[in-house]
């Protein structure tokens, strides 16, 4: 028996539950109970509505981002920089919280800002929740450790010879940071941004839970789409929102992955 | 001064973020301990008054539906991460010794449900079982519950977690091995059950333990998947959602064996490595000493 007969019931299983239940999304966006058309699917485009709250997703969690981006990375940089044990164990503790349920954890953020913070703040019956800001904070909450990990392991594998090179050739801390540091530093930071940008632009448990119903997302409207619209669900609205989504995703990869590539064959970002 | 001050304010940033990182848990688990009672009713709507000290909710948390929730949610968890860790495995010998051609195909395809969103792999299984209970349907035949579902989609996204940290493993073992073997007297399955297998057994625990933590954590997938009984995630969203809340003290009986496992883990680990570089540097010192 050849050994490459051992993937074939993965093979089969791949195409059964991987590849054919992607095809269906494209077979409900154009198939309404049986019947080829393409009328749903256009409705759902040209709905602006909809346009604006994907609109509205990009924003969101292009701000959460740039926030995990900037308060992340000072994290895993003093962490890069510590003694091993030390790091080792703080580390630990930063991705802790990650491995807690994530629905759980925004539940509590939710009755933090409706009940607590207000009585704190001696808001009388006011509720925190429902704002833009809440939301993103809580976004940020959530996806900031997969922020630190990719660039603490990049920042801590940094060779540090490098770094007394530069200080050797009179560079000043800043400088080193700047000129050396930040540019060895960009795959992390493109690993972190890939993985949490594209989460965030499909997040619904949050704006669910925070927005109080005036924050309704991308991730939102799909669930929407699939769970309670026309009783059971309307998968022709929903698949066709959802391939909207796949494009973005593909994008955002595809702009990742050229950032990538330049930067690995050499090319300098400063 | 100037660098003590740069020094201490590092360990004021980062305790403030492990603060940020800690506060709803612990907000959840001080509240674990209050009194809920609002007359004879219990609710947990109202999670920031504090009524009083009590343990009541402890000894409600398993009875009814979170209970359920939790019991399906440990099957499925059980369930699928060892079948992922058996397919996966398998399929990692089979395509590291497929021809270039085929093993990346099947490799890049491996990835999709690894980059795909979970919202994307959560519709994809609803629409696929929608379709084929349609299709039960109409044959007559009995629908595919619930159970059947969310296994089908734990093992599914849990599989190319587990090829992935086999592969590795693969690479660095010899070749050679599994064809000494042979040479030794064993047939394929012998020496792939006696050479192979032990040589890549790190790499499938940690395969399992990565498909175990993966279906332990899913909320997405499982919540497009399931209609009527779900796993403890969906139900907590459900829960926060509807009028009467979420148990506080499922946060401890999470969190404090998570806690325990994760830094019993990584401590030995952290002090393996340690051991392992004074080790390295013993032998340095004895090199130098020789020359």
């Amino acid at each position: 028996m050849k050994r490459k007969y051992f993937a074939y019931p993965y093979i089969l299983w791949m195409v059964l539950f991987i590849a054919v239940p992607m095809l269906f999304i494209l077979y409900y966006a154009v198939n309404v109970n049986g019947e080829w058309t393409l009328t749903k699917a256009w409705a759902t485009l040209s709905d602006a509505g909809r346009w604006r709250i994907l609109w509205l997703s990009v924003k969101m969690a292009f701000e959460t981002t740039l926030i995990c981006l900037v308060l992340g990375y000072p994290i895993a940089y003093i962490l890069s920089n510590m003694n091993k044990t030390v790091a080792g164990f703080l580390s630990v503790l930063f991705f802790v919280p990650m491995w807690m349920n994530f629905v759980l954890r925004t539940y509590a953020w939710q009755a933090i800002l409706e009940y607590f913070l207000p009585n704190l703040l001696g808001m009388k019956n006011g509720t925190l929740t429902g704002t833009e800001a809440s939301v993103l904070m809580v976004l940020v909450y959530n996806f900031i450790p997969f922020m630190i990990m990719p660039l603490y392991n990049t920042l801590s594998k940094l060779d540090k010879s490098l770094l007394e090179a530069a200080r050797d050739l009179g560079a000043n801390s800043l400088i080193t940071f700047v000129r050396v540091v930040l540019p060895l530093s960009v795959p992390g930071i493109v690993s972190g941004i890939t993985m949490v940008f594209i989460p965030a632009i499909t997040a619904f448990t949050v704006p669910a839970l925070i927005g109080n119903g005036k924050y309704h997302l991308y991730g939102n409207e799909i669930e929407l789409a699939f769970k309670t619209l026309s009783g059971q669900g309307d998968f022709a609205v929903g698949s066709t929102l959802s391939l909207i989504l796949l494009l973005c995703v593909l994008i955002s990869t595809l702009i990742m992955n050229h950032v990538d590539k330049d930067q690995q064959q050499g090319g300098q970002m400063w | 001064m100037v660098k003590k001050a740069v020094r201490s304010l590092k360990y004021v940033y980062l305790g403030l973020m492990i603060l940020f990182l800690y506060l709803p848990i612990l907000y959840l688990i001080v509240f674990s301990f209050n009194d809920f009672h609002t007359g004879r009713r219990v609710s947990y709507a109202n999670l920031g008054l504090w009524k009083g000290f009590s343990l009541q909710n402890y000894a409600t948390l398993f009875s009814g539906e979170a209970g359920q929730a939790l019991l399906l949610t440990l099957e499925i968890a059980a369930i699928s991460s060892v079948v992922a860790t058996i397919i996966g495995t398998a399929a990692a010998i089979g395509i590291y010794s497929m021809k270039k051609g085929p093993r990346n195909l099947v490799l890049n395809i491996s990835q999709l449900p690894m980059v795909n969103p979970d919202l994307v792999t959560g519709i994809t299984f609803m629409m696929l079982f929608a379709f084929v209970n349609a299709l039960l349907t109409r044959l007559s035949l009995k629908q595919v519950g619930d159970m059947t579902k969310l296994l089908i989609a734990h093992i599914s996204f849990s599989i190319p977690y587990v090829i992935f940290s086999v592969m590795p493993r693969l690479r660095q073992s010899s070749d050679l091995l599994y064809e000494a073997a042979m040479d030794l007297g064993c047939s394929p399955m012998q020496a792939l059950w006696k050479a192979v297998i032990p040589d890549i057994l790190p790499g499938i625990s940690s395969g399992f333990v990565m498909a175990l933590t993966m279906s332990l954590d899913d909320f997405v997938v499982s919540y497009f998947v399931s209609d009527l009984k779900s796993v403890l995630s969906v139900y907590i969203y459900s829960a926060a959602r509807g009028a009467r809340g979420v148990n506080p003290a499922l946060a401890t009986v999470i969190f404090i064996p998570l806690v325990t496992l994760l830094l019993v883990v990584n401590l030995r680990r952290l002090r393996k490595e340690r051991e392992y570089e004074i080790q390295n540097k013993k032998v340095k010192l004895k090199d130098k000493g020789g020359k």
